[in-house]
């Protein structure tokens, strides 16, 4: 089995505990973590594609656990990841926010909550993400050059690249993790 | 009263607002200072013919990453009639330099002898990003598919003078939408106007959605695939060419190409005072047939680029009085 697959076959797991803890939220309960992160409050729909953007996949260690359609007073439904003995990074949680504009992050520190934050979207991005416009000059190998984002929109995700102009949205981000 | 003096204050543009500026895009400049450049083009015009010194001193870098022979020599004429000397590359020994230097290197380089950079690159953004690098004004003359914004200074002021307004027309943009770097940066231009524009292209080559949805946030446009349906209407057609290239297949090409072709036949249905601009060069998008006719325009287009970017040279390194 190669990488890929392995990487397929993982998702699929995922996908099925979440089945699972969807038609049985009643009885079952994520289990809570020792040390890491909880990712709460990610628009429905959207937990695998923040466990893509983090880069988490076969390979990592540490046990990740996923909830989706989990009922929300703020939002209606909304997905959960819990990142067992991972702290995420300021950079990663601008990286979530491009793709979950409302998520809160937990570090959780020996089963407490040791910090709480919501995600906020800069109103310019430097760096995190690439322009999809192949000829645009923040794609050249040889200059000395960040790709920048102006955030024009958070729902829908819309951003404009600061030298060619092009607009990007959320499958655009997406594509490149 | 005194409230209202800032507010009068923003809307009286000098020649001071131009001086060290870099033309990168359209959309960095308002109507009132697409206007004064205007008027300090029509006031270039008897320079134009015969010469002068404003410029004395005055060095001027072509930075032509690609080659484009009339944007160039319209620069360097520009930069000659108001007495200021030129040194650069085009593209030849270019290429050459695009395997060791790059563009931010390149730029550092040459603002040490030049007193501003005029700058052709096949890159989108490329002009914004050798602007931050430089320290010397960069003018955009052309980045990749993206803009050509003094293209779309000439093309205002042919149709200024054409037709003694911009405000109040119907505009009629015409082939390569998609990668026609004049086409975008005209489309912004005139949509500092009062003007109704319409967009007619090949399905594949429509304008892209982030230029159609700038300009539409400001004036009425609309998307064609036929110019026959809407020509009795337009004061201006602006055409340009499609290349072959830009399709997957020549049997797609060959089938659309004959509804972008301006002859005779099709301009009976014309209005008298129609006009017609092109960027050059052209191939067969107009038939030599128009050429002859009081449709035509674009042979002006080329010495008003030359008054417009002399205006702009002249503004930019400082040499109009207020
Ligand atoms: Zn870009």
């Amino acid at each position: 089995m190669n990488a890929e697959s392995w990487e397929t076959l993982f998702m699929r797991i995922l996908q099925n505990i979440c089945l699972v803890l969807g038609m049985s939220r009643r009885t079952l309960r994520v289990s809570k973590i020792r040390d890491g992160t909880v990712i709460d409050h990610i628009t429905s729909g959207h937990a695998l594609n923040v466990i893509k953007i983090l880069g988490i996949n076969g390979r990592s260690n540490g046990i990740v656990t996923i909830a989706m359609n989990v009922p929300s007073q703020k939002l209606g439904v909304k997905d959960i990841v819990k990142v067992e003995g991972r702290e995420l990074n300021p950079e990663e949680v601008n990286r979530i926010a491009l793709i979950a504009p409302h998520a809160t992050i937990n570090i959780i520190r020996n089963f407490k909550v040791v910090e709480k934050q919501r995600v906020k979207l800069p109103s310019i991005i430097q760096g995190t993400i690439k322009c999809t416009n192949p000829p645009c000059i923040s794609n050249s190998e040889n200059e000395p050059v960040k790709p920048i984002f102006y955030v024009e929109g958070e729902e829908p995700l819309r951003l404009r690249c600061h030298y060619c102009g092009h607009i990007m949205g959320k499958e655009d981000v997406l594509k490149q993790y | 009263m005194s409230y209202l003096l800032p507010l009068m204050v923003c809307f009286m543009v000098s020649a001071s607002v131009f001086i060290g500026r870099d033309v990168i895009s359209v959309k960095d400049f308002t109507r009132e200072e697409v206007d004064y450049l205007l008027r300090i083009a029509s006031e270039m015009e008897p320079l134009a013919e015969s010469s002068s010194d404003i410029l004395k001193g005055k060095i001027m870098a072509t930075l032509f990453f690609e080659p484009s022979t009339r944007t160039k020599l319209s620069f360097e004429a520009a930069m000659y009639k108001l007495g200021g000397l030129v040194i650069g590359f085009s593209e030849p020994e270019a290429s050459s330099m695009k395997k060791g230097e790059n563009l931010a290197d390149t730029v550092r380089v040459v603002e040490k002898y030049a007193d501003m950079i005029v700058l052709r690159h096949p890159a989108e953004g490329a002009a914004r990003f050798a602007a931050e690098y430089a320290k010397v004004p960069v003018i955009n003359a052309g980045s990749g598919a993206e803009e050509h914004p003094t293209q779309a200074f000439l093309d205002l002021y042919t149709i200024m003078k054409e037709k003694g307004r911009i405000d109040g027309l119907k505009i009629a943009l015409m082939g390569d939408l998609r990668y026609g770097r004049t086409v975008h940066s005209l489309a912004y231009a005139l949509s500092l106007y009062k003007t109704k524009l319409f967009l007619v292209s090949p399905e594949l080559l429509r304008i892209r959605r982030e230029v159609l949805e700038d300009v539409n946030a400001r004036i009425e446009v609309s998307e064609h695939s036929n110019i026959e349906e809407i020509l009795p209407e337009i004061d201006v057609l602006y055409v340009t060419r499609i290349q072959k290239e830009r399709f997957p297949d020549l049997a797609e090409y060959t089938k659309v190409r004959g509804s972008y072709v301006i002859d005779l036949n099709v301009l009976r249905r014309a209005r008298s005072d129609l006009i017609i601009l092109h960027p050059l060069p052209r191939v067969d998008e107009i038939a030599s047939e128009v050429d002859s006719t009081p449709f035509a325009r674009y042979f002006q287009q080329v010495k008003n680029g030359l008054v417009v970017r002399m205006a702009l040279l002249a503004l930019i390194l400082g040499a109009v009085k207020e």
